[in-house]
């Protein structure tokens, strides 16, 4: 009776051992941090330029964040190879619309298209966090944001990336006015203002975040289209 | 051309080694209205007559652009023409992606005469009823390339399909040496003036039927039609007033 017993005990033990220590891994973080203000008539983007993976830094200047035909920009964070293919299949379908339909894609309709071309990878995602910048049908800031299988929001202000805890609470503070008495929380910011909150949000990201430095890229983009300036950033 | 009892499909042989179905797909491109392309030295252009079924309706497109460096017009079978444009917009994005440059118009067009070639040996499968002259500019310079539903594809200095284009390649025939140097402005116009030749008793060239396409070094792929095309048909016409002086 007790052999029956025993037998029950170890009856549901595995035959082989797993091995989780040796697979080759698809992914890789290559750090980084990107921000985006939307204001009444423009939007701003903002990405560092170091790429690293791990302690060490593959490149000083590689940009994550990409224009594209329809004057919409894509910031991203996360993989850097995935960041480039996702940017390269966002830019054919532009260009397939506008063949097809003989205009450029509004953002709205790229912001759906991001989405559904994310979430085609529901089972081998992108790993990136994209943040789709444009304007919208009345000529206002647009900002969608997603996460890697295409949950999409339109926002106001986001930040994703390796700095981004530090970056985005100081954005709900100063662009969303939390936490504070008195503010008017719809209340939308001045182009200059907003510029000086991004380039300040990533020169003390910057200080704090080992994986963010060297260049900081920034895009604005309004009813004259899209301009795109250099910063340096301190490259320890 | 009559019925015959080699004519059923493309894998049938005349005795006199003709596949009448690929022959009777090319009268499919003499039907649709004619077509005109030439080149210089630094320009491709493309000109054509749109037609229209009756005045309820809108006229059909002939010039489709596949990329910023390459364009096509059709003559023939629309939605085969639609099937082809889309498969070249691939090819030409695809190559980007891979070779990480613009598709040169050679292979582009080798490879539509590949497809359409397929269509006229397999059992079962009908040859594409449509023709197409392809205009583009690559790293070896401005180009013109005629496709045809067998999958002959051939590159001229200047040419015409669709109906009645014997007129406008014989006006080509007599005047191409001079279009090297012309500038692009030069080259439309004359362009549109083969192309008259092909239009029916009392037809005028206007901003309804006209189009006008165009690429080169340094100039994107470009489709003029409506009232973007008047101020090339009015040099058409000081042309002719000067002719006639």
């Amino acid at each position: 009776m007790d052999f029956v017993g025993i037998q029950q005990e170890f009856a549901h033990a595995p035959a082989t051992e797993r091995h989780t220590h040796n697979r080759w891994e698809p992914y890789v973080d290559n750090g980084g941090t990107s921000l985006a203000i939307a204001g009444a008539d423009y939007v701003i983007v903002a990405s560092d330029a170091r790429q690293s993976n791990g302690f060490n830094i593959n490149s000083r200047y590689d940009p994550k964040a990409f224009h594209l035909s329809n004057n919409a920009i894509l910031a991203t964070a996360g993989y850097a190879a995935d960041a480039k293919r996702l940017v390269e299949v966002l830019e054919q379908n532009a260009q397939m619309y506008y063949h097809k339909h003989d205009r450029v894609m509004k953002t709205s309709a790229m912001a759906q298209m991001l989405s559904n071309t994310l979430y085609g990878r529901r089972f081998f995602p992108y790993y990136v966090f994209p943040i789709l910048a444009g304007l919208d049908n009345e000529g206002k800031g647009a900002l969608y944001c997603y996460d890697p299988v295409g949950n999409m929001e339109r926002v106001v202000y986001q930040s994703f990336g390796s700095a981004s805890a530090l970056v985005q609470p100081f954005l709900d503070n100063v662009v969303g006015f939390k936490n504070q008495r008195g503010a008017d929380p719809a209340r939308l910011l001045e182009r200059d203002q907003a510029l000086k909150i991004a380039v300040d949000a990533f020169t003390g990201a910057t200080e704090r975040d080992i994986y963010t430095g060297d260049w900081l890229d920034i895009f604005i983009v309004d009813r004259n289209g899209v301009t795109h300036e250099k910063r340096e950033l301190k490259h320890d | 051309m009559f019925r015959n009892q080699y004519d059923n499909d493309s894998s049938t042989w005349s005795p006199q080694g003709r596949i009448f179905q690929v022959e009777y797909a090319s009268e499919a491109v003499k039907q649709g209205s004619a077509v005109v392309g030439l080149r210089s030295k630094e320009h491709a252009v493309l000109v054509a007559v749109k037609r229209s079924p009756n005045e309820l309706a809108s006229y059909q497109k002939k010039v489709i652009r596949i990329d910023d460096h390459m364009g096509i017009a059709m003559a023939g079978l629309t939605s085969d023409a639609r099937v082809l444009s889309n498969y070249l917009r691939t090819e030409a994005m695809r190559s980007k992606m891979v070779y990480g440059r613009a598709l040169p118009i050679g292979r582009a067009v080798n490879a539509i005469g590949d497809k359409a070639q397929s269509n006229t040996q397999e059992y079962g499968r009908r040859p594409y009823g449509v023709g197409l002259l392809v205009i583009g500019h690559d790293d070896t310079g401005p180009h013109l390339y005629e496709f045809n539903p067998s999958g002959i594809v051939s590159e001229y200095y200047a040419y015409s399909i669709g109906s009645r284009s014997q007129s406008a390649r014989t006006n080509l025939e007599r005047n191409f040496d001079t279009f090297e140097d012309m500038s692009l402005k030069e080259l439309i116009v004359q362009g549109l003036r083969s192309l008259r030749d092909t239009l029916q008793q009392g037809k005028q060239l206007d901003t309804l039927n006209t189009s006008i396409g165009f690429v080169g070094k340094d100039t994107k792929m470009t489709i003029l039609d409506g009232q973007d095309t008047q101020e090339y048909l009015d040099l058409l016409d000081e042309g002719e007033a000067m002719d006639t002086e």
